[in-house]
């Protein structure tokens, strides 16, 4: 599977939550497929898109919360999957798209390939644990997730395959604070 | 010295309802008082980067956050401060502990001792240090400041809190 058949699922899955999406390639995937106001883009801090999630999750605790993150993103900051476990937030769902590389800076290879993200995520204590290696399964297991209590944790394996002629996030950071912020602060919610 | 219980008070009088940080000795009394209040919500942090995105979800969230934490983990956080806080225009208030203030004290604290006001200078952190005088109108400056959308660091000497052990 293609990075981009991931997205393809998985958006389309989406409702008005707040998604924080992680540096590199992951914010220009999702922003290309469809740009949403509820969407997060961290253009720079890498690794932090764990964090940055936990903490909406745990201030939100009645909104879905969902990380798009890379395995470069969760390699770098293991040790947020530890504060997310003992925070023990219902509502968050944590995607990993993992192509077990850095493909955003050329292609190097990542750790993901000997290190089984999913085994850490579980033993660190998240409560729910699932690795997809093909896509018609994204969709069946985005759901089974989302109607059971989290911390959840969503390993998608795909092939380091990103077209480099996609296009950057197109807001300024500034824009993606207000507009995030309104979104997650509207009264229907 | 000012009790830590009358400045986790203040801060709480000042709406800030998010905490998070890595421990210092130095912090310890108001770590605890914090912990300890229902009211303050304290999330433990592995490491200070970590704690700056806590704070930062925590933010866009409407919460109004508050990190602790130890000068050393200053480096940590520069590429957070930088690439986010600072472009994003997410603002947190940070109390900061100021290990090697006078250069007298243990080998590992002496450098950062001495360089941590000019590390966040030039990271245009803006900050203020702490003392019996300056306190009420430091935090009045952090909070003015916070509602611009700018990060502010409180640098906090040895001796200025309560310790809690």
């Amino acid at each position: 599977m293609k990075g981009t058949e991931a997205f393809e699922e998985i958006i389309p899955l989406l409702g008005d939550e707040p998604v924080i999406h992680a540096n590199g390639y992951i914010c220009r995937e999702s922003f290309n497929i469809k740009d949403r106001e509820g969407n997060f883009y961290m253009i720079g801090s890498m690794g932090l898109a764990s964090s940055i999630g936990l903490g909406v999750a745990v201030s939100c605790p009645s909104k879905k919360t969902i990380i798009i993150d890379g395995d470069g993103n969760v390699l770098m900051s293991m040790g947020t999957l530890a504060m997310i476990a003992a925070a023990a937030p219902k509502n968050l769902l944590h995607i990993v798209i993992d192509n077990e590389a850095y493909e955003s800076t050329g292609n190097q290879r990542s750790l993901s390939n000997s290190v089984s993200l999913e085994k850490v995520a579980q033993s660190a204590g998240y409560l729910q644990v699932k690795k997809v290696t093909n896509k018609n399964y994204i969709k069946g297991a985005f759901q089974e997730l989302t109607e059971k209590d989290g911390p959840s944790f969503l390993l998608i394996k795909v092939e380091p395959s990103f077209d480099k002629s996609t296009g950057r996030v197109n807001h300024t950071p500034e824009e993606i604070t207000a507009r995030f912020m309104k979104n997650l602060n509207s009264p229907d919610d | 010295m000012l009790s830590s219980k009358i400045f986790s008070k203040l801060l709480l009088s000042k709406g800030f309802n998010f905490y998070t940080g890595v421990p210092c000795s130095l912090l310890s009394g108001l770590i605890r008082i914090i912990d300890d209040n229902p009211k303050t919500p304290y999330f433990p942090a592995v490491r200070e980067d970590a704690a700056v995105g806590l704070c930062a979800g925590a933010y866009l969230s409407g919460r109004l956050p508050v990190l602790l934490m130890q000068n050393s983990g200053l480096g940590y956080c520069l590429n957070a401060f930088t690439s986010l806080n600072l472009i994003y225009k997410i603002p947190v208030l940070v109390i900061m502990s100021w290990r090697g203030e006078d250069g007298n004290d243990a080998p590992e604290h002496i450098i950062m001792g001495e360089i941590n006001q000019n590390l966040l200078k030039t990271s245009s952190m803006e900050y203020s240090v702490l003392s019996p005088e300056n306190y009420e109108a430091s935090l009045n400056t952090a909070c003015q400041k916070i509602d611009e959308g700018l990060p502010y660091t409180l640098l906090v000497g040895k001796g200025y809190f309560n310790e809690g052990h």
